[in-house]
Order: C-alpha cells, then sequence, then structure tokens
C-alpha cells in the first residue's frame, strides 16, 4: 500500500469516526438502532455544499449542515416516542424522506465545490499539500468531538442519557425525562453524522445525494471493531474505540482493495463492509459455542 | 399524608381480556406510616403500585400526595415525591452502570440534572459512608459494574439509592421475593432499619403474611382492587397468619384456595 492510500485511509477512518460517534450514542448508548444516519449525511453534505457556494462562510455553512442532521434526528425521535412507530422503522421513514429534502436542497443531485472556499482554505495558505491538512483537519475535529462527547456523557444529563438506554423503567422512577433523553441523544447522533458530511463534501469537491448509502453499516462496523480490539469498559475508551474501529476498518479495506492477488474491486465494498459486520456480530457467540464443544 | 380515592383502571376495556384491575380502591396513609400490603394474584397490589408511581393512570379517581393532586402526573414528574423499590433485582438499577453511576443518578432525583459531572469525589465520599453502613463491603467497589452483585446486593444498594433524596412515600413491590431467605432476612431487616430511621411513609406489597404482619404499622388487604381488611395497633399486635386467613374468609364470606396466600 502506497503513502497515499495508507494517510488516505487514516484520513477517512478519522472523518467517519465522526460517523461512529454518532452511531455509539443511537445503537448504544439509546440502544435506539437508527438508520437516519444514511440521510443525515448527505443532508449535512447538501447543505453545506449549497451555502457554500451561496457564499456562506464555510465553517457557519458546517454549523448549519450540523443542525439540519440535528433536526433530521429529531423527526425520527419524535415519530418513535410520540407517534410510538417502532424505533428501526421511524429510522427508515426519515431516511427515505431526506433523500427528498437532499434533492430539495441541492436542486439537482449533486453540487460540486470546485474552486470554492471550504475550512480547508486557510490550511492550504501554509502551502501543505491537501492531504496532509485534511488529516490535520479531520484529526483536531475528531478529537474536539471525542473530548466533547467524553465530557456529556460523563455529566448529570449524560448520565440520565445513558441510563434511559440501559434501563428506561429505573431511569423514569429516578426523575429521568426519558422522552426527551431520545430525543436529544438522536438529535446529538444526527449532528455529528451530518457533520462528517458537511466536512466530506469539503473535501471531495463536492456532495452527492447518494454519498449516504451505507454509512450507517459502516459506522457500525467501526463501532464493533472498536469494541473488539479494545476494552470499552469506561466512556472515554468506548469513544476511543469508536475513532480507532474507524481508522482500523478503513486500514483494512484499503489492504483488501490494494492486494490486486485478491481479485476484490471497489464495488466490492460495500458487501464486504456488512460481510464484516456479520461476522464481527456473529464470532463472540460462535466463540462460546466453539469453547464449549472443545471442553465437552 | 398519601391518599387515595375510589380509584378505578380497567385494562383493555371492550375487548375480550378485559381486566378491572382496581375498583374503586381507597387508602389514606398518615405521614411516617409503615403499611404493609396483601393479596393474592390479581387483587391489583401492583396496580396500586403503578397509580402511585405515575406508571399507570386511574380511569376514574384521585391520588394525591399532600393535598396535591398528583393523578395525571407521569413518572419523572412525581419522581421527587416517590421513590420505590422493584421486585426485581434487574429492574431498580442499571447493570451496565457502575455501582457510583446508579447511585449519583438516583442523587440526582427530585433535583434538576445539568451538564455538571455525574460523579464527584464529594459524592464518591457520601456513597462511601452510606454503603458502609451496609456492611457488605461495597464501599470499596464503588466502581464496579452494578451487573457483577448478587440480587441481595442489588436490593441493598436500591434502598440506600431511594433513601438519598427527601420523599414523601417509599414504594416497596416484593423487593425480598426473588432473593434467598437468609439475603430477603437482611434486606428485610436493612428496610426496617432505614424506615424507622428515616420515619418514612412506606408501602410495602408483599406475598407473604407472615412477612405483612411482622413488619410496619397496618395491613392493609386488597382484593378484587378494593381494599377488605385493614388493620392497625392493638387488633394487628398479637395476630397470626391464621386469624388474618380467618378475618379474609369472613370479610370475602368464601373459602381461599389460592396458595399464593399461604406461601412464606
Amino acid at each position: 500500500m502506497s503513502l497515499i492510500a495508507f494517510l488516505g485511509a487514516i484520513e477517512t477512518g478519522l472523518l467517519f469516526g465522526l460517523v461512529a460517534l454518532g452511531v455509539f450514542l443511537s445503537f448504544r448508548v439509546l440502544n435506539f438502532p437508527d438508520l437516519t444516519v444514511d440521510g443525515s449525511l448527505p443532508l449535512g453534505a447538501a447543505v453545506a455544499a449549497t451555502l457554500i457556494v451561496l457564499g456562506w462562510n464555510p465553517w457557519i455553512a458546517t454549523a448549519m449542515a450540523m443542525l439540519g442532521g440535528a433536526m433530521a434526528g429529531l423527526v425520527t425521535a419524535w415519530l418513535n416516542v410520540r407517534l410510538k412507530i417502532l424505533h428501526l422503522l421511524a429510522s427508515i421513514l426519515t431516511m427515505i424522506a431526506l433523500y427528498s429534502v437532499n434533492l430539495r436542497i441541492m436542486g439537482r443531485p449533486n453540487q460540486p465545490l470546485l474552486g470554492e472556499e471550504t475550512v480547508f482554505t486557510p490550511l492550504e495558505a501554509f502551502g501543505l499539500p491537501f492531504y496532509v491538512t485534511s488529516l490535520i483537519l479531520f484529526f483536531v475535529v475528531a478529537l474536539v468531538i471525542k473530548l466533547m462527547l467524553d465530557w456529556f456523557l460523563s455529566s448529570q444529563i449524560g448520565l440520565a442519557m445513558r441510563a434511559t438506554g440501559a434501563n428506561a423503567r429505573m431511569a423514569r422512577a429516578q426523575g429521568v425525562r426519558t422522552e426527551a433523553m431520545v430525543l436529544l441523544g438522536m438529535a446529538l447522533s444526527n449532528a455529528l453524522v451530518a457533520l462528517a458530511g458537511a466536512l466530506f463534501a469539503q473535501a471531495q469537491g463536492g456532495a452527492d445525494v447518494s454519498m449516504g448509502v451505507g454509512v450507517i453499516v459502516v459506522g457500525l462496523a467501526a463501532v464493533i471493531m472498536g469494541e473488539a480490539v479494545m476494552s470499552t469498559r469506561v466512556i472515554i475508551l468506548a469513544t476511543l474505540a469508536c475513532v480507532i474501529g474507524s481508522i482500523l476498518y478503513r486500514l483494512a479495506v484499503a489492504l483488501a482493495l490494494n492486494a490486486d492477488f485478491i481479485g476484490l474491486q471497489a464495488q466490492d465494498l460495500k458487501l464486504i463492509t456488512a460481510l464484516l459486520v456479520v461476522i464481527a456480530m456473529t464470532l463472540p457467540g460462535m466463540r462460546g459455542k466453539f469453547l464449549k464443544r472443545v471442553k465437552a | 399524608m398519601i391518599s387515595v380515592s375510589d380509584v378505578h383502571v380497567t385494562f383493555n376495556p371492550g375487548t375480550p381480556v378485559e381486566t378491572r384491575a382496581l375498583r374503586g380502591l381507597s387508602l389514606d396513609i398518615p405521614a411516617g406510616e409503615f403499611v404493609t400490603v396483601i393479596g393474592s394474584n390479581g387483587a391489583g397490589k401492583s396496580t396500586m403500585l403503578g397509580v402511585l408511581s405515575g406508571e399507570v393512570f386511574p380511569d376514574t379517581g384521585r391520588i394525591a400526595i399532600d393535598e396535591q393532586d398528583v393523578t395525571r402526573w407521569p413518572t419523572p414528574k412525581r419522581a421527587p415525591l416517590v421513590a420505590r423499590v422493584f421486585q426485581d433485582p434487574m429492574a431498580g438499577t442499571c447493570e451496565g452502570l457502575t455501582i457510583e453511576e446508579n447511585m449519583a443518578l438516583a442523587w440526582s432525583r427530585g433535583h434538576r440534572r445539568g451538564l455538571g459531572r455525574a460523579v464527584t469525589n464529594d459524592l464518591r465520599d457520601i456513597f462511601r459512608e452510606k454503603l458502609a453502613l451496609l456492611g457488605l463491603g461495597l464501599e470499596n467497589r464503588l466502581g464496579d459494574r452494578m451487573g457483577l452483585l448478587s440480587g441481595g446486593q442489588r436490593q441493598a444498594i436500591t434502598l440506600v439509592m431511594a433513601t438519598l433524596n427527601p420523599m414523601k412515600i417509599l414504594l416497596l413491590d416484593e423487593h425480598t421475593a426473588a432473593l434467598d431467605p437468609k439475603t430477603a432476612a437482611f434486606v428485610m431487616d436493612l428496610t426496617d432499619r432505614i424506615v424507622q430511621d428515616g420515619k418514612l411513609t412506606t408501602l410495602m406489597v408483599t406475598h407473604s403474611m407472615r412477612q405483612a404482619l411482622d413488619h410496619g404499622h397496618r395491613t392493609v388487604m386488597l382484593h378484587e382492587g378494593r381494599v377488605v381488611l385493614d388493620v392497625a395497633g392493638s387488633e394487628r399486635k398479637g395476630m397470626k397468619v391464621e386469624d388474618l386467613l380467618h378475618m379474609f374468609e369472613k370479610v370475602r364470606g368464601q373459602q381461599i384456595d389460592d396458595d399464593a396466600l399461604l406461601l412464606g
């Protein structure tokens, strides 16, 4: 694997670390399987790209993208806690609706960002090559978000949110308004995913309505991979595992695609990802069964 | 003063599985009184706890805590007034969270939650002090996950958690039923100690007539969603399980053949 491919894998890994943190919030903290992210990632990209082309400051455009993601998360949570639609279905409904919303926002299936000022522009002034500037920026953003999430999840509200996912009945008995916690957590989760989308669009030079396909599986793969390689007993480790899992996943994919003898091509990516998640999810159970058989 | 007046609850009304769980339940509990509640399966014990805690809203009737009408208050809103220990040791705590995190959750019951640290060193000192009183050595295991503890240890911690903040009523939902006899006795002793020390207004539901008579100041029997027996003071003192059974038969004018009532 070339250095560029290696750095590229780390860069994408850091960026999708944000997605993994979002998925960690919904799947693990709130116990809410949320597919909205397939729509909120391109939503973030569409909002940021459209606003930047309209002449907005790229940082404000990115913040607006996060706001858009938060609203998408709120819609899913609201469909679930108020209208009592099954969480998985509620998130699929929002995801599908977002496809139309994203087309409306951009007015067409994609929005290029050629020659526009992006969040990377100030860094390029230092004369560094693009793959270094984006690496630095993604690292800083992933680190800041991880630390903020650590702080939030150890706060009183954060603890109430974790209790909501772990034992909602107990949480309510302790005065936690669990419905409010689901709304807040889903908004946060999708805001993070939209942030990843906004940065992704600026790094790739444009937003595309189909860029969200399978994002949930990639995020889930990162979370599971992180849990497989390290202890997630305390919050600071659990969030670190999301980012590390995401990087490892990207490296594994880059390795597989670069090894010509396997014969894998870029279009096989989603299939490999899905297989990887299946293996990662069933492996712990299989290992237990195997050990039992060996003992017996 | 807790006041339940003429509460009716019907589950699945108008369907073949319609259940009239409470049919005009009325019960007044003065502040500081420890009431034990018995009744066979389906008598309405769980539903009564439900309407007191806010998990079930009555169809008609009124629940008041210190003159405040709380009939329609959902559980989180009522949490500052009501503390609860569940029958299932798993239900009262989060097994994925640590002991100190569980206690911090209870520490915030009745307070506004903010973005400050949930578990601080000051709080740890308080938790250690409270847990040391149990004599189970749990004060040295604050960072352990709740799931590592036995059922009895969890119920003991849940009792301590319930008393971290003031309350108007403590609800105990057969909280020793899932424990082995020795652990159950320990948790029951602890309960008596905590209730007496704090002069807590307490409602304890139990399956055991023995337990109902041995603890508290007053015993109430539910049947078909109503109070059918209410004994306290000298009448209750010296009462035996058989007397309770006879009184129940007299009140209902029928023979009881429910083994569940005799268990324990």
